[in-house]
């Protein structure tokens, strides 16, 4: 089954063809109407006519997430705002935020995106689809939420939380497929059996979508064989519009649909391209968007192309489950964190001495846990353990202001932490994936 | 004069790890600090070191230079009999004159025994101890 079997499974040298068309297309207009990526091509000394193949791709320059953060809000919309019909946000590396803007045609490309990918693992007009993503700025719920739709699923749109009943729900409505965080659907899988609820007899889930989190194919074997259900990856970060791309039914890798997205793989150091099957940094350009283009975005996910063609069918590339981080960001409950936002927020509190400070990450049962250590000021020390208690709620407060998720705070004597003489290694994260 | 009344104590943070209390015990010996009494209280994540010393303010000096996260608390000093029903007793003077207690903690050898306790406002709790014919220790008591 696909959804859009011409763009699926075209040749590949047509598909290169259109690739370079919409790329060539692309590097036009931006280099004409939009100064941030005319200042960037210039200074790279790069110019339109520089494009005449597909592999001139390398000769554009790279955008980073701080290219983003940079020119927050929309300095890099190319789209006029009235055009603009619905924002996301991000968290970002200094705590402030990234915005991602679309136009209508940009929702209808996620959408269709995502019902290429349900369709791939099966999802249909049959099922029931619980969305269990968070709904809001974040991209997870609405995007599924819409490519659910499309494929003429019944959405349930669950958002995150109240686990128990998310679960009456799933029984009593009859949920064949989810969209959640992996360690969300395990933590669910824990209160249902407290809940006298076996996922194999009393519910129809069948099917997950997993992602927003770094998972392994052990959680993989442990859903599908100890839970029941057929566990599938979804890939996708808001810079590019949202999970956008998942496995199909053979579950050997993420198709990235090639006439909307062209995938390099480069080496993290020296920036070259790597070739198919070598480890590398995950760099994307996406063809059609109209609010916010991105070119050779470097998303810092490390990965490889996978070059076989894939037994479904579908000529578009694949990627190899994402191996991690090139950098120290940290996904926690699918939230994006990184140590320099902790570093930011504690920096600015009298209480403490935000430079010398841990993090900790632990998977309890099927959720993360982030605790920080931060060295006290002396000054901020009481007697009491009720004022001492309500510092650390206050600082784990200001935390999560800047970071949205919960964080567990322990305060200790100054000089009690590591001091480092090379690069910090501040993270120590005890999760197994 | 209430501040003769006023018993200092050091309160001292220790880390959560093994060996935390050692570490303090070390400093405390390293600066040749005599404890009269002491408690500690722990909760999760850290505890608090609170002890009744000779010549504190000198303590309280030596230890910080040693990177010691310590200071300085006010409490009270009542003296106990040391039988059944001691503790009765001094209760009940805290309690009918309406006086929140923090915390606290004893000291008892085979002749006398001193309740040292941690309130909001010292000044009124010394006044009414006093009124209530509670004899209140100074520094010079203990």
């Amino acid at each position: 089954m696909y959804w859009n079997q011409s763009m699926e499974c075209m040749p590949e040298g047509e598909l290169k063809k259109l690739q370079y068309k919409s790329l060539k297309e692309l590097v036009n207009n931006l280099y004409s109407f939009n100064a941030f990526y005319s200042q960037k091509m210039k200074a790279e000394g790069v110019r339109p006519d520089d494009i005449s193949s597909l592999n001139d791709i390398t000769k554009l320059p790279f955008m980073n997430k701080s290219d983003l953060r940079d020119n927050y809000p929309n300095k890099m919309f190319t789209a006029r705002k009235r055009d603009v019909v619905r924002y996301h946000v991000s968290s970002g590396t200094t705590g402030k935020p990234t915005l991602v803007g679309y136009t209508q045609n940009d929702i209808e490309f996620w959408t269709e995106s995502l019902a290429r990918a349900l369709t791939s693992v099966g999802i249909g007009k049959d099922d029931v689809m619980q969305v269990s993503y968070g709904y809001g700025l974040f991209t997870g719920g609405l995007g599924l939420h819409y490519g659910a739709e499309k494929v003429g699923a019944t959405v349930l749109p669950a958002g995150t939380g109240s686990t128990e009943r998310q679960l009456e729900l799933m029984v009593d409505l009859d949920v064949t497929a989810i969209a959640c965080t992996p360690s969300y659907l395990v933590h669910m899988g824990d209160v249902a059996k407290k809940m006298g609820i076996d996922l194999r007899k009393d519910t129809k889930l069948r099917k997950a979508v997993l992602g927003a989190e770094p998972w392994s194919e052990s959680m993989r074997r442990y859903i599908e064989d100890d839970m029941g259900i057929q566990a599938y990856d979804i890939y996708g970060t808001s810079e590019i519009s949202g999970p956008m791309f998942t496995d199909c039914a053979e579950k050997k890798g993420v198709h990235i649909w090639g006439d909307m997205m062209i995938v390099e793989i480069i080496d993290p150091e020296s920036g070259e391209s790597l070739e198919p099957g070598q480890d590398g940094e995950l760099v994307m350009t996406v063809l059609k968007k109209e609010a916010m283009p991105m070119i050779r975005y470097r998303i810092k996910d490390l990965t490889a192309i996978i070059e076989e063609e894939c037994a479904c069918g579908r000529t578009s590339p694949r990627i190899k489950r994402i191996t991690g981080r090139s950098d120290d960001m940290l996904i926690i409950r699918g939230i994006n964190v990184f140590p320099s936002q902790v570093e930011h927020t504690l920096v600015q509190m009298p209480e403490v001495d935000g430079k010398h400070y841990m993090i900790i990450v632990d998977r309890v049962g099927a959720l993360d846990f982030m605790t920080v250590q931060v060295e006290m000021r002396p000054e901020a020390f009481s007697d009491k353990v009720d004022d001492m208690i309500r510092l650390k709620k206050h600082i784990s407060s200001e935390l999560k202001k800047y970071l949205n998720i919960a964080v567990e705070v322990e305060l200790v004597a100054p000089e009690a932490l590591p001091r480092f003489m090379g690069k910090a290694k501040r993270v120590t994260d005890r999760r197994k994936f | 004069m209430v501040e003769e009344h006023m018993i200092k104590q050091l309160s001292i943070f220790i880390n959560n790890e093994p060996g935390g209390l050692a570490k303090v015990a070390a400093a405390l010996k390293d600066c040749n600090v005599n404890l009269k009494a002491f408690n500690i209280a722990e909760s999760s994540g850290f505890g608090v070191f609170r002890a009744i010393v000779d010549d504190p303010d000198r303590a309280c000096g030596e230890l910080s230079k040693k990177g010691i996260v310590v200071k300085e608390t006010d409490v009270i000093a009542i003296p106990m009999t040391n039988r059944p029903g001691g503790l009765l007793d001094v209760a009940k003077v805290i309690g009918d004159a309406h006086i929140n207690v923090e915390y606290g903690y004893a000291y008892a050898d085979n002749n006398k025994a001193s309740f040292f306790f941690r309130v909001d406002d010292i000044a009124a709790a010394v006044g009414k101890l006093k009124e209530a014919g509670m004899k209140v220790l100074t520094e010079k008591d203990i």
